[in-house]
């Protein structure tokens, strides 16, 4: 089993990952080899069985909506490649 | 001084019979003579350690020392450290130097920890034998030859070779578990939410959980105790109390009862690593145990369900890195998209990169149902396998893995042979419960793994129950031969 190549071209796009053309053969054959495995699930009951999300079944924990960071953007602004009067810098979008 | 274990260090260090700085010192050297050979260290952080067992060493003199003061360890380069760089494993995060330090981190800062360094992995923990690691592969020190597991295989290995008495490290599918089995030493993954995520870089929420490895259940006590504990920056961190942890080694086990799955004596296993098991569940046996054979019938869907929830959260938790706000960034970008396709494609690695796409396809339009979705019920059967058994046992007991140490580059052109050796840990991470790997005997002179899975939040049961183990055996005290050679300096 194995992914065609416009299946990878798609997916490396929503992955937004370049992949080489001389590359694409040899990923789709891992791919497939990774999807035939999770495909035993397919053949699994599962009706009625509900989705688990947390180990613990916790629900989400609340907190009063207030401040507790303080403003550190210029150290935050210096781990970035490139930064410009306080903002991230990145090739032109819009004309 | 490097045989030394953590309990050893904290008595030697009270009773003056050597200062914090004089085993940093000769644990750094120890580390710049032999890492050569192992890898198992991406970053060395010598001046700061240095730093940290100075102002141990005033505490204790002072009399107000915590818990840990003085003891070194080192950190998993997973886990986020102030002014440290920490690379994950990755080209993408080679020049990432964090603005804080993970939960775990402050919590042994507290406990009065001084860190050695950050230790090798993994690319963002993706990997069963420490091969994908930018950084290039660890050796294991029992066997050169062999891989020493992952994806915390440097802590593992480092710990293994006595060039730390313990190191942090983290455990998705088996990454605490597995390279402990390989490298004879003892690890532990805590209950899912025990341990805050807070700065440990994410691969599968759901699944990620931080724990400890040393070379005694004792040592893993000390420092989970120090680790664990609720976090509200993290929101599935648990709100729970924590226990001293080593306050409990001591009790009886006569009268526990021990449920063996015989899914986990399955034809995958190998003969010999399963009869070093069935040793330690006689040996359980004469210390008053009792053995109950349970099944846990979903056994062999963990692995697939396994490989859709982890690769999806992981396409998700990895879209972050853009090249925009941290990290690596290609050369000369035409547009935006372009910075991010080239940036993505250049600073992540082949394993990550297919893991990523893997979680694409199953969480993309008309494929969520037949993948995310139907993992996510799978898992919920698992997790009842567990629930109906613990009905019945105190803890669950088999192998870590179906085999020693496996060569280097053994497994590296069949990503799904590698996935296989989680065969046995990926479970408790679906379920979200805690387990742990002690030696447990050796094939070929490699170490041998016995996995005790426990109930939730029962960490210092299982801790009791390994530590009982390890004062009527001798197995985590074998060294390996690497650490010997090497000797005392």
């Amino acid at each position: 089993m194995s992914v065609d190549k416009q299946t990878v071209e798609q997916l490396a796009e929503l992955a937004r990952i370049a992949i080489s053309e001389e590359t694409i053969d040899e990923v789709g054959k891992r791919l497939g080899n990774v999807l035939q495995l999770v495909d035993q699930l397919q053949s699994v009951h599962t009706e009625g069985v509900a989705p688990m999300a947390h180990p613990l079944d916790e629900v989400q924990a609340l907190r009063p909506d207030e401040v507790t960071e303080p403003d550190r953007r210029e150290e935050f602004l210096q781990l970035a490649p490139q930064s410009e009067q306080g903002l991230y810098l990145v090739p032109k979008v819009i004309d | 001084m490097h045989q030394l274990t953590i309990a050893e260090i904290i008595r030697g260090l009270r009773e003056r019979e050597f200062s914090s700085v004089e085993i940093t010192r000769q644990l750094l050297t120890r580390i710049e003579q032999l890492d050569g050979d192992l890898n198992s260290f991406i970053s060395v952080t010598a001046e700061s350690a240095l730093r940290q067992a100075e102002s141990a060493d005033q505490r204790l003199a002072a009399g107000d020392a915590p818990a840990l003061c003085g003891v070194p360890i080192a950190h998993k380069d997973i886990f986020c450290t102030r002014g440290t760089r920490t690379s994950c494993g990755s080209k993408m995060l080679d020049n990432f130097v964090p603005p804080y330090d993970a939960h775990v981190v402050e919590q042994l800062q507290a406990a009065g920890i001084v860190s050695l360094g950050k230790t090798n992995m993994d690319e963002f923990a993706m990997g069963s034998s420490n091969e994908t690691s930018y950084y290039g592969p660890v050796r294991n020190p029992w066997n050169p030859g062999h891989v020493p597991g992952g994806s915390s295989g440097g802590s593992a290995a480092a710990v293994a070779a006595q060039l730390v008495p313990g190191a942090t490290a983290t455990d998705t599918g088996g990454s605490i578990r597995q390279p402990a089995a390989l490298t004879g030493t003892t690890g532990l993954k805590p209950t899912y939410g025990r341990v805050s995520r807070w700065g440990m870089i994410a691969f599968a929420s759901s699944l990620d959980q931080g724990g400890p490895i040393a070379r005694t259940a004792e040592d893993v006590a000390y420092l989970l105790s120090a680790m664990a504990g609720h976090d509200p920056r993290d929101s599935t961190s648990l709100n729970r109390p924590v226990p001293d942890f080593t306050a409990t080694l001591g009790d009886d086990i006569r009268g526990l009862r021990i449920g063996v799955p015989k899914e986990y004596f399955s034809e995958g296993l190998n003969p010999d690593a399963a009869a070093r098991v069935q040793d330690a569940l006689k040996e359980y046996e004469r210390l008053g145990a009792e053995l109950v054979e349970i099944s846990l019938p979903h056994t062999h869907l963990a692995v697939p369900a396994y490989y859709v929830i982890a690769p999806a959260e992981a396409s998700a938790n990895l879209s972050r890195f853009d090249g925009v706000r941290y990290g690596y960034r290609c050369e000369n970008p035409a547009d935006l998209r372009d910075l991010y396709m080239r940036s993505r494609g250049e600073g992540f690695g082949e394993e990550v990169k297919r893991r990523i796409l893997v979680g694409a396809y199953a969480l993309s339009a008309g494929y969520y149902d037949a993948y995310y979705n139907k993992a996510q019920q799978v898992r919920r059967l698992i997790k009842q396998d567990f629930v109906q058994a613990f009905g019945q046992v105190d803890v669950i007991m088999g192998p870590t893995a179906p085999n020693p140490a496996f060569r280097l580059n053994e497994k590296t052109d069949d990503p799904v042979a590698m996935y296989l050796e989680d065969i046995y840990t990926i479970s408790a991470n679906l379920a979200g419960l805690p387990a742990m790997s002690l030696p447990c005997g050796q094939v070929n002179g490699l170490p041998v793994g016995l996995q005790v899975i426990g109930n939730y939040l029962d960490e210092a049961r299982m801790l009791n129950v390994a530590h009982q183990y390890q004062q009527a055996t001798d197995w985590h005290r074998a060294s390996a031969p690497f650490a010997q050679t090497a000797g005392e300096q």
